[in-house]
């Protein structure tokens, strides 16, 4: 044996991740009974959630509709056949004591995650890279137990929703890389309408395969499966420790044993499960109960077109199309809602002036809200208040400092910007005649800054600006009055 | 009264009960009373509610008299084998672990039966979730051949089969996964259908193995079997295994189809383990149909030696799964020595399931292990295609088979249930059939010279079952073997 590196800086983490995402349907996988959160435990149950004897599952065509839908916006092949089986395994949150699954022909192969890793600062855009899938497959979640102190309790409420099993290749590198391929399939998926990806209520929830090797070296080391990571950071966090763990062993001159370890996000530490020789034979085979499905062409075409758009190409198309810049952009992509809202604005406003429209909604609508607690939806402002008030600022109608004033006042009252501007008298004056007035009397009354700015200091031109303003009571045009203070400096 | 009315058929009771000669409630208060005097000796019942069978005969009564009546079964005593769901009724299955268990919903078959006005008529025995075939498999008690109480009365479907031929039900329903329909007709001497795969929903039959399984009609004469078969037959949305067919009027079609037929015999079912006197029964059948100028021809079902080792691969592995669900969690029997799930698991099962439920469960976890799917399971379905194929070859030539139903008459009780494969050899010549999905049908064709039943099992091609029938109504109008009933 060859003898291994002895610096954890001569390893490198080979990372695959395992993603089940519940998918947002109406009623369950293979019967009609309601899905839910937080209802009180086992009301949303039939015969066929409790797997009564006698009881059959029939296909929900709007989750097989979903599963597809991911597959077509991932870019995987769409199996032409979708076809289940049964995973044999007893445990108590399991109703008929398999679950329905896909096996040898999942209804997705390949595709990939575009993601975006963090760059050197908030304000700049880090490395895209596109992590590949193996496989996404349907199937049914269990239940879920409470264990007492004496007893436990089941409540089968979620056995039966339809949950996706993404799985990528063994292709991250990093924590930072899971974190930021979650991101990215959260954004996806919420974009779709396939799940709310809540993980605080189990809708999303990760598993991590983590190995460490030399660097260089193509053979992979032994894996260890973590689990129980609820949150993307307690992902990133899990897998940090992990590889740090597996480096402190190698480096220690112990081996990796393959097992599947328990990560605690509260304490960020993690201990063993259960080793390989535990593992399960899970007996599939093909569910007699159901009939393989045919997904033929005109089935993906028409779901084709109900796929919004991926986010970082929307992120691109909001660079090409409104110069947006990726501080705009990075905080309207991840949100559809918000992107939505920020074209509708766009359009009414003109394309000329996204960028003014872009950073109202980034900074102060975003600000608003967040204050007042509550979603886009639910804005008073609405997309053609912004329009009227970029068209008033960029107009020279009112000044921007007054534009701040108004929009707070429009968030409260939902009233539209004009009758505000002029319940204020917040118009600014744009008569020059008035303006030279003022800046006249500025010019006379501070001949340091005259001085000054005749000797060459072009910043001495703001301390008598400051006076102007004041004498139009604010509403004096700034633009105008720069125009006229040179106009005078210079003829002065 | 009761005697006059036990051996009605289906047909003659629908008259009379239109013509306002007999009423509901007085047929099932004839058939309670022949159940009274007859079910110590045949244990056919496992169950029956009396009050609840008053209410829907005298229910029928009042639909009647109101003119409302819903047809030929309205007011018609209907049996059900104990694994086919009835709200508020018991599904035990024949087994402890369900012993206390009462269904909250009705099975498909169940709703149709009731919406065509039938009045479910008491919980038939059967072996334990319906693997056996001689129906001593039961946890609860052993049903007799009405013919010879010291015999078996066939199974699974034993206790449905009994209480037809003994006149305590005009009509029942059995399931049938590898014969438990046939089997138990030919061996109690009375009709029974097993149906396509697909033309009966399986929604609340406990699945046994869902490739094979299927619901289908015990009667006294074929008619009969038509009319229960007219009730329950067609597409369910609850079943995805269910087919989109359009349902003939199966018994108009008794009438207008009068053949002459080509008939099929596979030399593979006439072969050694074939009691002379069935041979000399069914071969007299046969000669039957030929004097009515059928054209007979032999052909060959070339795998039918595989078939009964694919079956018990099949049947065994999608059993292990099914019967999974039975884990002393929910609401199964559950064993109070049990401290934690794994031991409720253990503890329970090895108190709730008998001993062949629990070495079929063993048997198909072994094939489907990892390591052996391929050898075993993978295998079986590929014998399974060869066997489909054999029968659909042979459908080239022919309308139907006619084979024996049961390689043997009635057997004592006792007599096979030491050996299991002896007892798996008595659905030799069913067993084909399901695993092809092929329906058929047996239906008397003689006796013994002890005087037992012996079967005729035609087979048909896939849903046509309107053919089958009118094959074996054919014959079996020609013949008085449906008009002998035993006495008890």
């Amino acid at each position: 044996m060859t003898s291994l590196p002895s610096s954890s800086s001569a390893y490198e983490a080979v990372i695959g991740l395992e993603v089940h995402v519940q998918l947002k349907t109406r009623s369950k996988m293979f019967t009609r009974v309601a899905t839910g959160f937080g209802e009180p435990p086992n009301t949303l149950t039939d015969p066929v959630v409790l797997a009564l004897p006698g009881t059959l599952p029939v296909l929900n065509k709007e989750a097989l509709d979903k599963i597809i839908k991911v597959g077509l916006l991932l870019g995987c092949e769409i199996a032409p056949v979708c076809k289940w089986d049964r995973k044999n395994y007893f445990y108590p949150d399991s109703p008929k004591n398999y679950q329905i699954s896909q096996y040898d022909q999942p209804i997705c192969l390949r595709g990939g995650v575009e993601i975006e890793l963090p760059g050197s600062a908030r304000n700049i855009m880090g490395e895209h890279k596109t992590i590949p899938l193996t496989r996404i497959h349907l199937e049914e979640d269990v239940g879920k137990l409470n264990h007492g102190a004496a007893e436990s309790l089941i409540d089968y409420n979620r056995a039966g929703t339809p949950l996706m099993e993404l799985v990528t290749d063994p292709a991250l590198k990093s924590p930072d890389e899971a974190f930021a391929f979650l991101t990215a399939l959260r954004m996806i998926l919420v974009a779709a309408g396939i799940s709310d990806c809540d993980m605080e209520k189990g809708q999303m929830r990760c598993d991590a395969n983590i190995s460490i090797r030399p660097v260089g070296a193509e053979k992979l080391g032994t894996k260890v499966e973590l689990k129980n990571l609820n949150s993307i950071s307690f992902v990133r966090d899990g897998i940090a420790h992990e590889i740090q763990r597996q480096t402190a062993v190698v480096l220690g001159g112990g081996t990796i044993r393959q097992e599947t370890r328990d990560y605690d996000g509260q304490t960020g530490t993690s201990q063993s499960l259960r080793s390989k020789e535990m593992a399960h034979d899970y007996r599939y085979f093909p569910d007699p109960d159901l009939m393989p499905v045919k997904v033929d062409e005109a089935w993906k075409t028409a779901l084709r077109v109900g796929l919004p758009e991926l986010p970082f190409e929307k992120q691109r198309r909001f660079f090409a199309e409104y110069q947006l810049p990726y501080t705009i952009t990075s905080v309207l992509v991840p949100d559809r809602a918000l992107s939505d809202y920020f074209e509708e604005t766009a359009k009414l406003a003109g394309a000329a002036k996204a960028q003014a429209v872009g950073n109202w909604i980034a900074n102060d609508l975003l600000r608003e809200l967040g204050a007042a607690g509550l979603a886009i939806a639910e804005s008073k402002i609405r997309p053609a208040h912004i329009a009227a008030l970029v068209a008033l600022v960029e107009g020279g109608a009112i000044s921007s400092s007054s534009a701040k004033e108004v929009f707070v006042e429009m968030a409260q009252s939902g009233e539209l910007p004009e009758p505000i501007v002029d319940r204020r008298g917040l118009r600014q004056s744009n008569d020059t005649g008035e303006l030279e007035k003022w800046c006249q009397e500025a010019i006379a009354a501070n001949p340091k800054a005259v001085a000054e700015h005749k000797a060459g200091n072009e910043k001495a031109i703001n301390s008598l600006k400051g006076p102007v303003m004041k004498a139009g009571k604010g509403k004096a045009n700034p633009k105008l009055v720069d125009e006229v203070l040179r106009k005078l400096l210079a003829a002065g | 009264m009761s005697s006059a009315l036990a051996f009605q058929t289906v047909a003659q009771l629908s008259d009379q009960l239109a013509a306002g000669k007999v009423t509901a409630v007085a047929l099932a208060q004839a058939c309670l009373a022949q159940v009274r005097a007859t079910d110590a000796r045949l244990n056919a019942f496992l169950s029956f509610d009396e009050a609840d069978i008053l209410a829907q005969a005298s229910a029928s009564d009042a639909r009647r008299a109101a003119g409302q009546a819903r047809g030929p079964l309205d007011g018609v005593p209907v049996g059900l084998k104990d694994v086919i769901a009835v709200r508020n009724q018991p599904l035990t299955c024949g087994s402890r672990m369900l012993e206390k268990f009462v269904s909250p919903y009705d099975a498909t078959s169940t709703e149709r039966l009731k919406a065509a006005g039938a009045v479910l008529f008491g919980r038939l025995n059967m072996d334990e979730f319906a693997m056996g075939s001689s129906t001593e498999n039961s946890a609860f008690k052993t049903t007799s051949n009405p013919w010879d109480t010291a015999r078996i009365p066939g199974g699974s479907s034993g206790g449905s089969a009994a209480a037809v031929a003994a006149g305590q039900v005009p009509v029942a329903l059995g399931s049938d996964t590898g014969g438990s329909i046939r089997q138990p007709a030919a061996l109690c001497g009375i009709v029974g259908l097993k149906p396509t795969y697909g033309l009966i929903s399986r929604y609340g039959l406990a699945a046994y193995a869902s490739s094979l399984d299927q619901i289908g009609p015990f009667g006294r004469t074929v008619e009969d079997v038509a009319l229960v078969l007219q009730a329950i037959a067609g597409h369910d949305e609850k079943d995805s295994t269910s087919f989109r067919t359009a349902i003939p009027d199966y018994r108009a079609e008794l009438k207008q189809r009068r053949g002459p037929w080509k008939l099929g015999v596979p030399k593979e079912y006439f072969g050694e383990g074939l009691a002379p006197e069935v041979r000399a029964s069914v071969e007299q059948a046969i000669a039957w149909y030929r004097a009515q100028g059928c054209e007979i021809r032999e052909v060959s079902l070339p795998h039918t030696e595989y078939a009964v080792a694919a079956y018990y691969i099949i049947a065994t592995a999608e059993a292990s799964s099914n019967l999974a669900r039975y884990d002393g969690i929910r609401y199964t029997h559950r064993s109070p020595k049990a401290t934690d799930a794994v031991d409720i698991y253990h503890h329970s099962r090895a108190e709730g399931f008998g001993s062949e439920v629990k070495r079929r469960i063993i048997l198909g976890t072994y094939v489907l292990s990892s390591g052996y799917y391929d050898a075993y399971y993978g295998r079986a379905q590929k014998v399974r295609t060869l066997i489909r194929q054999d029968f659909l070859n042979a459908f080239r030539e022919v309308d139907a088979l006619l084979t024996p139903t049961s390689p043997t008459v009635a057997f004592k009780k006792g007599e096979k249930t030491a050996n299991p494969l002896e007892m798996y050899l008595a659905d030799i010549f069913t067993i084909s059939l399901n695993l092809a999905g092929l329906p058929g049908l047996s239906v008397p064709c003689g006796f013994s010279p002890a005087g037992l039943p012996i079967g005729l099992q035609i087979v048909g091609q896939p849903f046509k079952e309107a053919e089958l029938l009118a094959i074996a109504h054919a014959y079996e109008q020609a013949h008085d073997h449906h008009t002998k009933h035993p006495v008890l």
